[in-house]
């Protein structure tokens, strides 16, 4: 974990291969400053849709994606029923609401139980968003007190996605990426810095082998 | 693999196969039509239903739903969502209130339309607000849904007591004029609403996947029911809605749904934008 931000040959090495094509972002207790620490390292002009998913208390309405649209040097919005994912987009779940990927490149929200008593549920976003994007998504988990989450970057997994979970010793509350690693290996455990220095390496195209 | 064709299509998974064919099976064998329901939450209820039914695959369940129609009748209670409670988003009975009451009052009778009424809590509470302000005498309710035990559930009128708090509560702040407890007694183990209130309802099994308008109506409520849909049964359903209703009537939908990206966005005008509450427009 001692690695320079700046070396970046082990995320190189992980990224050999692959073309990405979505990023799914969850978190949880402690996700408000890690998402307010981790996507200003998107760039303008980013080309991937990138769906950001945070538990919060209640059914409470998120004012995250404005809180965002005006930090962020991209189109940032909630995301809505049946809208059509826009690449260089960051879209946030809304409240009360599961939020799904459909595989025809839409959003999807329903009002099924919660899971891990939250909805959104991190598990309903990831495990459709594997099913639609297959090996191009890829799957990134932050700080949390809960163990949503866990099953959805699994999936991302054997979907062939790429997973990367923070390093629970860094992360604020560290039950929920350490509840993944419990689960299955993940292709890169990174401090939050690091995931930063990842996110604009995924857009390339096809990484080399 | 086709190289002109493979490279946008992506190769369907054994599930989504098996899917596919499971609701075809349900289609042809029991004339319930969930062919075009969206496809993520789908699969995730299909899934929840084969651990409970205890079937390794979505072949296995749908022999079973096949050869017996007590499985079928299991099944239903899955491929269904039966979550909801009353006064949900008080925000839109309160819209519903103090923007469209104003307008319903001024028919000599009403016919109001909840699509999709599920276990019937939307029912109860939109009698109970009629009823505040007047126009529950002279308001014909239809209460619609496919799932049968729902419907059953709908007009016994029993909630279990413990949601009377939330239930309290999200009546209060939907701009409630009475003591929310006066609609019910304790009985059955649950609290029974008051038999009143639905002398005017009329339970009716309905779908909106293939059934067509039965009545013209003022004020349609069809709240959380459309997300389960793709966009060609949307369509299908505005186009019920938007033939049913009377000229500018009232149509209320969930917190958030969207009717921007279906062929009626324009035949529908938002009279309470947040609350989702639209106007017909057009004929």
């Amino acid at each position: 974990m001692n690695k320079s931000a700046f070396d970046a040959t082990d995320l190189q090495a992980a990224l050999a291969g692959r073309r990405v094509e979505a990023v799914v972002i969850g978190a949880s207790a402690g996700g408000v400053e890690a998402l307010g620490a981790l996507l200003p390292a998107l760039p303008a002009g980013y080309t991937l849709p990138v769906f950001c998913i945070l538990h919060l208390p209640g059914d409470r309405e998120s004012r995250l994606a404005e809180l965002f649209a005006e930090r962020l040097p991209l189109r940032v919005k909630e995301a809505v029923d049946k809208e059509a994912i826009e690449p260089g987009t960051v879209y946030f779940a809304g409240a009360g609401y599961h939020l799904s990927v459909e595989s025809d490149f839409t959003f999807s929200v329903s009002c099924e139980p919660p899971v891990h008593f939250a909805r959104p549920a991190i598990d309903v976003l990831m495990e459709s968003s594997a099913d639609a994007y297959g090996a191009g998504l890829a799957g990134i988990l932050l700080t949390g007190a809960n163990h949503d989450g866990a099953a959805g970057m699994a999936a991302i997994h054997a979907a062939g996605g790429l997973t990367v979970v923070q390093d629970p010793d860094e992360a604020q509350v560290a039950t929920m990426p350490q509840s993944a690693i419990d689960r299955f290996t993940p292709h890169l455990i990174l401090p939050l810095a690091r995931i930063g220095a990842l996110l604009p390496m995924l857009e390339s195209d096809t990484h080399e082998p | 693999m086709d190289a002109d064709h493979g490279a946008h299509l992506k190769q369907p998974s054994d599930i989504d196969i098996e899917l596919r064919m499971l609701v075809e099976a349900v289609y042809l064998k029991y004339n319930y039509d969930f062919r075009d329901y969206t496809g993520a939450s789908q699969k995730r209820r299909v899934l929840a239903a084969m651990r409970v039914m205890e079937c390794e695959t979505v072949s296995a369940l749908q022999a079973r739903v096949m050869h017996e129609p007590a499985a079928f009748a299991q099944l239903l209670q899955f491929l269904t969502i039966p979550v909801t409670e009353m006064f949900r988003d008080p925000e839109y009975y309160l819209a519903v209130r103090r923007q469209v009451v104003p307008f319903l009052k001024t028919y000599p009778s009403l016919k109001v339309w909840v699509a999709g009424c599920s276990t019937g809590e939307e029912v109860y509470s939109l009698a109970i607000l009629l009823k505040e302000e007047g126009l529950l005498e002279r308001s014909l309710i239809y209460a619609t849904d496919i799932n049968p035990e729902s419907l059953e559930t709908a007009r016994r009128g029993v909630m279990p007591l413990e949601r009377m708090r939330l239930y309290t509560e999200n009546y209060q702040k939907a701009g409630g004029t009475q003591a929310f407890s006066d609609y019910y007694t304790a009985a059955y183990g649950g609290a029974l609403f008051d038999r009143g209130l639905i002398e005017n309802v009329t339970f009716a099994d309905h779908s909106l996947a293939t059934d067509s308008v039965f009545a013209e109506t003022h004020f349609i409520s069809c709240r959380n029911v459309m997300i389960y849909f793709n966009r060609r049964l949307q369509n299908r359903v505005l186009g019920l809605f938007h033939e049913s209703l009377v000229h500018r009537g009232f149509l209320g939908l969930g917190s958030k749904e969207s009717i921007d990206f279906s062929s009626y966005a324009q035949r529908f005008e938002p009279l309470a934008r947040r609350e989702r509450v639209f106007r017909k427009v057009g004929q």
